[in-house]
C-alpha cells in the first residue's frame, strides 16, 4: 500500500513530478497532488461526469483511469481554457446561455464538449446530445448547457468556412 | 417568451444580465469545500445492517478511530416541535447503542490521507446484534411491527389532524365522490457536490472554522455549538462555493459536528468528502408518501369537500431545523391546493421506520400532493366526462385574497390564465385529433396537467404555526456604501447556484443608481454576515430581496440629504441614477463616489442631521405569497418497452416581478428537470431487511440531457403587494408540477388500456406490469 511510484504528469502544458499509490487515481493526483482543484468528483464511479478532463485530447473520466496510466501523456483541464482572465468562446456561451447555477458539473461539461468540438467538428445537434448525456447536471435542466455547446459548434462551424 | 415587466420603468430590475458568479467557477476558480487542504482525513465506518445493537467495535492496533465512548459529552440532536403530538426522537452523532438504519455512522477513522482513512475504516470490524427492521411507512404502523425508538408508539413520530366544520354533511350530499390512491417512492435530491466539511482548529483564538456544503451556515453554528457545548463565537462557519443543495444540505449533518469535535480534540484541522454512495445512503430522502384521497363533487363537477390520508416514511430520525413533520404537515395544509374548496379533511402522519432519515428535497411535499391531487381532477374529469382543462377550470380560485380551508391566504394570482396559456400552448383540440390517428397506429400519446399554487417568501408567521422549536422566517442584511461609493451588501441568506449574488446586486443598483458591478455581496460565513436563516423554501429573492431594498433606501435617503446640501437642492429633486445624484431637470450633478466620501471625511457639514458613514441594515420578516403555475406535458408510451418519451414540455408561471429573467428561466427549467427524473426514473430502493439497492448512479438515475425536453416557458408577472419588490419566489414550482403532468400524460396515453398508473416513478417496469394486467386490448 505504501509503495509509491514517481511519475510526472503534464497538466495544461505544466510538468508536475510527483509520488502516487498505484492504486492512486487521476483525479486525486490532479488535484491533491498537482493542486488542481477545479476538477471536481462527483461519483468516483464512471457515471456523472463532473471530473472529466481531457487525456491526449479524449474525454476521459479521470476518476477511473489511475494517476500512473496518465504519464507521458496530455492532459488538459478546466484551468487550461481561458487565457489569463479572459474566458474562451466555450466559456463565454455558458455565461451568456445562462449554461450553469452552482458550477460544480460545469468544468466536466466543458473539457467534455471542448474534446468533442475538436474531434468533431461537425457533429450533428442530435450526436451532440448523444454526447453531453454522458454528464449530468443537477441545477440546469441541460437546456441551456445544450443551447451553449451549439452556439460554440455553429460559430466552428461558420469560422471553418469563412 | 419572457413578458416585459410591467409598469416598473426600471434600470436594472428586469433584465437579464449576466452572473457574476460565473467567470470563476467557468475557470476552474470556484472554491468548494472538498478543494481545501487538511492534516487529517476522516472516513466514516456506517453500519451495515438496518436495525440492531452494537456489541463490540474491534479497532487495528494503533489506528485512530473514535466511537461513541469517545464523544459522550457530546449531546445527541433532538429536533423540537411543540404539536401535533410530536415524539421527540434522539440522534446521537455517532451511534452509541443501537443503530436504525443502513449507513448509520458508526465510527470515525482519521489517517493523513483519504486512502489511509479508508483502509483503516476497512479494517474496523462492528459487531452488531442483529433486530428486526421495519422499511414500509404504512406496514410500520401495524400491530406487532418493530419500534424504531421505543417511545414513539406504533412509530408515529408525528400526526397532523384536520376537519373543517360541515365536511361530514358536503361529503355526504355530494354528487360522486370519487378516490385515487397514489405512492411516491423514495427519492433523493442528488446534488452533483456531495456533502463535505472541513474544521480547523486556531490555538491562538480556540477557535474552530467550519467550511461545509451547507444551505444555512447561521444554523450550523447555533446547532453544533448547542451540542459540544461551546459559545457560538467560537465557532465559524463557512458556506464556500457550495455545488446544489435542493434541500438536502439545509439539514444539520451529524457528521459535521464530529469534524468539530475532531478539531478541537486534535487541534488541527479534518477534512470528510462524503462520496456518492454515503450521499445516496445516508445523507437524506424524501418524498416518500402514500396518499389517498377521496373527492366529493357536485352536479357541476366542482369539488366540494375533499378528505385525505397522508403516511409519510420519515425514515429512522428527525431532520434538523425542521423536523421530520415538515413533509406530513406540509401536506396537511397545502393539500387543497389551487382549487377552491371549504370542506376539508385530512389526517397527515409522519411515520418511523428504518430506513435512511427525511429532510426536505424541492418542493417539500408538494410535488406529493400536486401528484395525488391532479390525478384526482384527472380521475374526476374522466367519470364526469369531462375534459381535464375544463374540470380544472370549474375548480381554480380566481377571487383574491382567497382564504384557503386550511387558513392559508392566498394573494393576488393567474391560476386560470396560467392553466389556458399552457393548454392554448399546446393546441389541445388539435392533439386530440392527433392522438386518435396515432392510436390507430397503435401508438400512445398522452397529454397531461398539473396546476399549483407554491407557497414562497415566507417568515415567522407561517413557520410559527408549525409550533416548530425553532421558527425561521426573517432576513437581515448590512449594507454599506464605502468612501469609495462601492458598496458591500452583507446578507444572512447562503445562495448555492440560485445567482442571487447577481440578483441582489440589481435590487441594490436599482435604488442607488449605480451599477451592479459596484456592488458586492458578501454571503456564507458567519464571521462576514448578519445573523440568517439561509437559503431554502423559495425565499431568498423575496426576504433578503426585500431587506435589501429596505436598506438600500435607507442609504438612498442619506445620500439624497448629502447631495442636497452639496447641490443647494431641494432633496426631493435628487434623483440618484447611472453613477450620480443629480437634480431633477437639470445638469446639475455629482458622482456617487463625492457623496459617498463626504459621509465619511465631511460628516461635520451633516452633523445632528445625519449619522457619520453610509452603513444600514435591515430586517425583513413577510407573511409569504403564493406563485402559481400550470404545467403541461404531451408524451408518447411505448407499449412493447414500457419507456416514456416526453414530447413536449409546457410551463406557465407566474411569480410576480422577475428580477433577472433569465436567472428566473433557469430555476423553472432546472426545478423541472428533477421532476421529470422523480417521475420517470429516480427511487431510492430497500430490500425486506433494510438493505439500499440504489447505491450508485447506475441504479439512482437523475435524469440526462436525453430524458429532458425543450422546456417552454410562458411567464405572467402579476405585482402583488405581498411582497416589497412585488417578487415571488420560484426555486421549487419546476419540481412540483412536473411529476403529476408527465404522470397524468402517461394515463392519458395508456386510456385505451383500461389502466391506470398511480406511482412514481413511472418507470418502465411499472408500465409493462400494468400493460401484462391489462383487462382490456385497445381498440
Amino acid at each position: 500500500m505504501s509503495k509509491r511510484n514517481e511519475i510526472t504528469l503534464t497538466i495544461n502544458g505544466r510538468r508536475h513530478a510527483i509520488r502516487v499509490e498505484p492504486r492512486r487515481t487521476l483525479v486525486d493526483a490532479i488535484r491533491e497532488d498537482c493542486g488542481q482543484t477545479g476538477t471536481h468528483i462527483g461519483c468516483e464511479h464512471g457515471v456523472c461526469g463532473a471530473c472529466t478532463v481531457l487525456v491526449d485530447g479524449a474525454p476521459v473520466r479521470s476518476c477511473l483511469m489511475f494517476a500512473v496510466q496518465a504519464e507521458g501523456k496530455e492532459i488538459r483541464t478546466v484551468e487550461g481554457l481561458a487565457k489569463g482572465d479572459e474566458l474562451n468562446t466555450l466559456q463565454r456561451a455558458f455565461m451568456d446561455n445562462h449554461g450553469l447555477q452552482c458550477g460544480f458539473c460545469t468544468p466536466g461539461f466543458l473539457m467534455l464538449i471542448t474534446g468533442v468540438l475538436e474531434r468533431e467538428p461537425d457533429i450533428s445537434d442530435e450526436e451532440l446530445i448523444d454526447v453531453l448525456s454522458s454528464n449530468l447536471c443537477r441545477c440546469t435542466g441541460y437546456q441551456n448547457i445544450v443551447k451553449a455547446a451549439r452556439a460554440v459548434a455553429g460559430e466552428m462551424r461558420q469560422q471553418r468556412t469563412a | 417568451m419572457t413578458a416585459p415587466t410591467k409598469g416598473s420603468g426600471l434600470t436594472w430590475v428586469g433584465r437579464s444580465i449576466r452572473r457574476v458568479e460565473d467567470p470563476a467557477l467557468l475557470m476552474g476558480r470556484g472554491r468548494f469545500t472538498a478543494d481545501l487542504p487538511a492534516a487529517h482525513r476522516v472516513r466514516f465506518v456506517r453500519s451495515h445492517v438496518a436495525a440492531g445493537r452494537i456489541e463490540n467495535i474491534d479497532v487495528p492496533d494503533g489506528a485512530t478511530v473514535f466511537t461513541a465512548t469517545d464523544l459522550a459529552a457530546v449531546k445527541p440532536i433532538v429536533p423540537a416541535l411543540h404539536k401535533f403530538g410530536y415524539v421527540h426522537v434522539a440522534q446521537p452523532v455517532l451511534a452509541a447503542e443501537n443503530v436504525r438504519f443502513v449507513g448509520e455512522a458508526i465510527a470515525a477513522a482519521v489517517a493523513a490521507t483519504e486512502a489511509e482513512a479508508e483502509d483503516i475504516a476497512d479494517g474496523v470490524t462492528v459487531m452488531i446484534s442483529e433486530m428486526p427492521a421495519i422499511i414500509d411507512g404504512r406496514a410500520a404502523m401495524q400491530d406487532g411491527a418493530p419500534l424504531v425508538h421505543a417511545q414513539a408508539a406504533g412509530n408515529i413520530c408525528v400526526e397532523g389532524k384536520v376537519q373543517t366544520p360541515g365536511f361530514a354533511e358536503a361529503h355526504a350530499g355530494a354528487h360522486r365522490r370519487i378516490a385515487v390512491e397514489l405512492r411516491s417512492r423514495r427519492q433523493n435530491a442528488t446534488p452533483l457536490e456531495a456533502r463535505a466539511g472541513h474544521a480547523t482548529y486556531d490555538p491562538i483564538s480556540e477557535r474552530v472554522t467550519l467550511t461545509c456544503a451547507t444551505q444555512m451556515p447561521h444554523l450550523m453554528r447555533t446547532a453544533i455549538a448547542d451540542l459540544l457545548g461551546m459559545p457560538e463565537s467560537d465557532l465559524r462557519v463557512i458556506a464556500p462555493d457550495v455545488g446544489g443543495g435542493f434541500g438536502q444540505k439545509m439539514s444539520l449533518v451529524p457528521e459535521y459536528v464530529v469534524l468539530v469535535w475532531l478539531a478541537r480534540k486534535l487541534r488541527s484541522s479534518v477534512a470528510w468528502t462524503e462520496d456518492r454512495r454515503e450521499n445516496l445512503m445516508a445523507s437524506f430522502h424524501s418524498r416518500d408518501q402514500h396518499i389517498r384521497l377521496e373527492g366529493a363533487f357536485d352536479a357541476d363537477a366542482k369539488l366540494v369537500a375533499l378528505s385525505a390520508e397522508v403516511v409519510a416514511n420519515v425514515g429512522a430520525y428527525s431532520c434538523y431545523p425542521t423536523t421530520c413533520a415538515v413533509e406530513p404537515l406540509m401536506a396537511m395544509a397545502e393539500l387543497p391546493g389551487p382549487y377552491d374548496l371549504r370542506a376539508y379533511a385530512c389526517l397527515a402522519r409522519g411515520v418511523l421506520t428504518n430506513t435512511c432519515p427525511m429532510a426536505p428535497y424541492r418542493g417539500v411535499s408538494r410535488p406529493v400532493i400536486t401528484l395525488a391531487l391532479e390525478r384526482l381532477m384527472d380521475a374526476a374529469a374522466a367519470q364526469l366526462g369531462l375534459d381535464p382543462v375544463d374540470i380544472r377550470r370549474r375548480n381554480l380560485i380566481e377571487k383574491f385574497p382567497y382564504t384557503s380551508a386550511t387558513g392559508l391566504v392566498f394573494d393576488e394570482g393567474t391560476y386560470r390564465q396560467t392553466l389556458e396559456m399552457a393548454s392554448n400552448a399546446l393546441d389541445v383540440p388539435a392533439f386530440r385529433k392527433r392522438q386518435a390517428q396515432a392510436r390507430s397506429e397503435r401508438r400512445y400519446l398522452g397529454i397531461g396537467f398539473a396546476a399549483f399554487s407554491e407557497r414562497t417568501g415566507y417568515g415567522t408567521p407561517a413557520f410559527a404555526a408549525r409550533g416548530m422549536g425553532v421558527t425561521p422566517g426573517w432576513e437581515t442584511v448590512e449594507l454599506t456604501m464605502d468612501p469609495s461609493g462601492y458598496v458591500e451588501l452583507r446578507i444572512g441568506a447562503s445562495p448555492h447556484g440560485q445567482g442571487l449574488r447577481t440578483t441582489l446586486a440589481q435590487l441594490v443598483a436599482e435604488e442607488l443608481g449605480i451599477a451592479p458591478e459596484r456592488i458586492k455581496v458578501v454571503h456564507g460565513d458567519t464571521d462576514r454576515t448578519p445573523y440568517g436563516w439561509g437559503t431554502f423554501a423559495s425565499r431568498s429573492l423575496v426576504i433578503a430581496g426585500g431587506a435589501s431594498v429596505m436598506a438600500s433606501r435607507k442609504v438612498q435617503a442619506k445620500l439624497k440629504t448629502i447631495a442636497s446640501r452639496l447641490l443647494e437642492a431641494a432633496s426631493d429633486d435628487i434623483v440618484l441614477e447611472n453613477g450620480a445624484a443629480r437634480v431633477a431637470g437639470t445638469d446639475r450633478a455629482l458622482p456617487i463616489e463625492t457623496l459617498a466620501r463626504a459621509a465619511y471625511h465631511q460628516s461635520h457639514l451633516f452633523k445632528g442631521e445625519l449619522d457619520a458613514g453610509l452603513s444600514e441594515s435591515a430586517t425583513y420578516d413577510p407573511a409569504g405569497t403564493f406563485s402559481n403555475a400550470c404545467h403541461a406535458a404531451i408524451v408518447e408510451v411505448d407499449a412493447e418497452t414500457g419507456g416514456v418519451t416526453i414530447e413536449r414540455f409546457v410551463v406557465a408561471e407566474d411569480a410576480g416581478r422577475l428580477v433577472n429573467p433569465m436567472i428566473a428561466d433557469g430555476q423553472v427549467m432546472g426545478g423541472a428537470a428533477q421532476g421529470i427524473g422523480n417521475a420517470l426514473l429516480e427511487e431510492i430502493v430497500y430490500d425486506d431487511t433494510g438493505n439500499m439497492l440504489t447505491a450508485t448512479l447506475a441504479d439512482f438515475l437523475p435524469p440526462t440531457c436525453r430524458e429532458i425536453p425543450r422546456i417552454e416557458l410562458f411567464h405572467l408577472e402579476t405585482l402583488s403587494d405581498a411582497t416589497l419588490t412585488h417578487s415571488k419566489g420560484l426555486g421549487e414550482g419546476g419540481a412540483i408540477g412536473a411529476p403529476a403532468a408527465v404522470l397524468n400524460a402517461i394515463n392519458d396515453a395508456l386510456t385505451p388500456f383500461g389502466i391506470s398508473i398511480n406511482e412514481i416513478p413511472a418507470t418502465p417496469q411499472r408500465i409493462r406490469a400494468a400493460l401484462r394486467q391489462a383487462e382490456k386490448s385497445p381498440a
